[in-house]
């Protein structure tokens, strides 16, 4: 479904600043796919994903979607078929808005006209679609989201993106910003959404464990590569241990920095 | 002359709306206004001045005013200019533009011309005293307007055009291409602003320039002032407060030009006075502790956790 070909970005080329985030990254993500991705601080886990979304274009490379190359579409083109949580909670809902307004804006991608669709047909489907978070927000639609704590607007953001049907979702590191109970609250979540809704997905996750446990797929990149790509059986038998075993024998070095990053205490 | 003071403040209402939009709405810091509102007042002038009528004038002077947002938004978007020096371009431009427009004059007075005005008081000779059949009637059209727009808010487009000042990542991530909204926010609020300075140009009897000098501001000065009057997130009282603000700004203005020489006030010190205001609404909203220069509270959800995002949180927790 979606093809990455030979993809890199170096950020202030020919410059002493020169950085490389990505070096001719390969990868096919087959529809139905649960990515998740690890890597240590730095290895180019968001410049890929802003690859991918169009937020920024790669120096060089190729991404093609269903066979067509989109490397130079712009993001908002992007977006109708590409949903995308940041860490960040803020910036997936508009605080000043009531949640209501937030969803009608979620609704359905693309070009907004002069219609009024806000009306209480759709406040009862909406209702009903906020009922699955359990969190009580049904009887907040009129409430401005600013007023939501960071995990129910990371959970709402995860809803609105799942009802306009992405054919591919990109998380990054959505649940970072919360505290542990709220971060495996919409992990939970994430993780029932995919499932249910059979979505391709990539999550990039700094918790071992999470990227262990969920998914069918994990990517290990450092340096601007994809160093590690296990799935199935492969992927099922995977620890911790082996997986800083693993990192010892590709890269011959230990991860003693990045310690902190692939523990899972 | 309390009447005057009303029908100026919904007249100059007109353009605080637009200014609302620009500033509060879309979060793009538009000084088109300075030349937009002048524009609208010069191709009234001189349309009624050929004898165009009413309708058409008002339509025309409308569609420059969104020209010259639109110019200022293709602006900023194509160009990657910061909003500000996007304005402040097109604004300069303008005012040359103006004088073309009231024939490379600097100056059209409007004296015995059939103007909205005449045709007003035409209508209600001998029902209505002058002022108050004014009023009514800059009331009636403010009201219109603003219920209008408060429709507008309320579409999909609408709502879309909220969030966009306050998340453009939002918007762009619904597919939405944020520099056509841009184009249509900024077109709307200076063809608010050419229509307000339409109106003003037959009340005042003339058009002029000179008449954008400050516009801005005082766009801005009426925005803050509606701002203390009324809290709400309800579009409804948005932008009523818009106009409520204007007219409490006119009277203010009204009390400077009229009691300010007892302090040695001149006309010309109002600009002054304006800034002063601006500033000491300003401090105020800073010292109530409401931060924001937006001036619209921000609450931070009292869960994030910042700091928490470079090591990665167990999920299950406790477990060492
Ligand atoms: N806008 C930018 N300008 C310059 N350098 C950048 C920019 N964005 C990222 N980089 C650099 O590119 C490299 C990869 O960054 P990236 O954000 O992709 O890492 P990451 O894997 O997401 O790390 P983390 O786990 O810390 O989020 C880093 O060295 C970073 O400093
Ligand atoms: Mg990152």
């Amino acid at each position: 479904m979606i093809r990455i070909e030979n993809l890199s970005k170096v950020f202030h080329p020919g410059t002493v600043n020169e950085n490389v985030a990505l070096r001719g990254v390969n990868l096919t993500v087959k529809e139905g796919d649960f990515i998740t991705i690890v890597g240590s601080n730095g290895a180019g886990k968001t410049t890929l994903f802003n690859a991918i979304s169009g937020n920024q274009p790669p120096t060089d490379g190729r991404i093609f979607v269903n066979d067509v190359d989109v490397t130079r579409d712009p993001e908002y083109k992007r977006a109708q078929y590409i949903g995308r949580i940041f860490q960040d909670p803020l910036l997936g809902t508009a605080s000043n808005m009531a949640l209501e307004d937030n969803m009608m804006i979620c609704h359905r991608k693309g070009f907004k006209g002069l219609r009024i669709s806000l009306n209480s047909r759709m406040r009862r489907y909406f209702r009903e679609q906020l009922v699955q978070l359990e969190m009580g927000l049904e009887d907040r639609m009129k409430d401005n989201v600013g007023l939501l704590s960071g995990g129910q607007r990371q959970a709402l953001t995860l809803l609105m993106m799942v009802l306009s049907e992405p054919a591919l979702i990109l998380l990054d590191e959505h649940t970072a910003a919360l505290d542990p109970k709220n971060a495996s609250l919409v992990l939970k979540l994430t993780q029932d959404f995919i499932s249910r809704f059979g979505l391709t997905a990539m999550m990039i996750t700094h918790n071992m464990k999470d990227a262990i446990e969920y998914g069918n797929r994990l990517l290990m990149m450092d340096k601007g590569e994809i160093i590690l790509d296990v799935e199935g059986e492969q992927k099922r038998n995977l620890t911790v241990e082996k997986l800083v075993e693993k990192f010892h024998q590709i890269r011959h070095r230990t991860l003693e920095s990045d310690e902190v990053m692939l523990s899972d205490t | 002359m309390i009447e005057g003071i009303f029908v100026e403040g919904l007249i100059y209402g007109l353009m605080v709306l637009g200014v609302f939009i620009t500033f509060r709405i879309l979060d793009f810091p538009d000084l088109t206004v300075d030349g937009s509102f002048p524009l609208g007042a010069a191709i009234t002038a001189v349309m009624i001045t050929n004898d165009y009528g009413m309708g058409i004038t008002l339509a025309v002077a409308f569609a420059g005013g969104a020209a010259a947002g639109v110019c200022t938004a293709l602006i900023h978007n194509k160009l990657k200019v910061p909003n500000l020096l996007a304005g402040i371009l097109t604004m300069t431009m303008l005012w040359s533009i103006n004088i073309r427009v009231l024939g490379n004059r600097a100056n059209l007075p409007l004296l015995r011309r059939q103007t909205i005005i005449s045709d007003v008081l035409e209508l209600t000779r001998g029902v209505l005293p002058r002022e108050w059949a004014l009023l009514l009637f800059f009331l009636l059209l403010a009201f219109v307007i603003k219920l209008l727009l408060d429709a507008f808010f309320r579409t999909d487009l609408g709502l879309t055009l909220g969030a966009m000042g306050d998340n453009q990542q939002m918007v762009v991530n619904q597919g939405v291409n944020p520099e056509v909204l841009k184009i249509i926010g900024v077109g709307l609020s200076n063809a608010l602003v050419a229509l307000s300075g339409a109106f003003a140009a037959q009340y005042q009897g003339f058009a002029d320039v000179n008449l954008g000098q400050g516009i801005i501001i005082a766009g801005l000065a009426s925005v803050m002032i509606g701002e203390f009057v009324l809290r709400s997130n309800k579009i409804f009282a948005l932008t009523l407060r818009v106009l409520i603000g204007s007219i409490c700004f006119r009277g203010l203005m009204y009390l400077g030009r009229y009691y300010g020489f007892y302090i040695n006030l001149t006309p010309s010190d109002l600009q002054l006075i304006t800034g002063v205001l601006i500033i000491v609404l300003l401090a105020i909203t800073q010292l109530r502790g409401q931060g924001r220069w937006k001036g619209v509270q921000q609450q931070e959800p009292a869960t994030v956790a910042p700091g928490t995002t470079d090591a990665g949180t167990p999920v299950d927790g406790g477990e060492r």
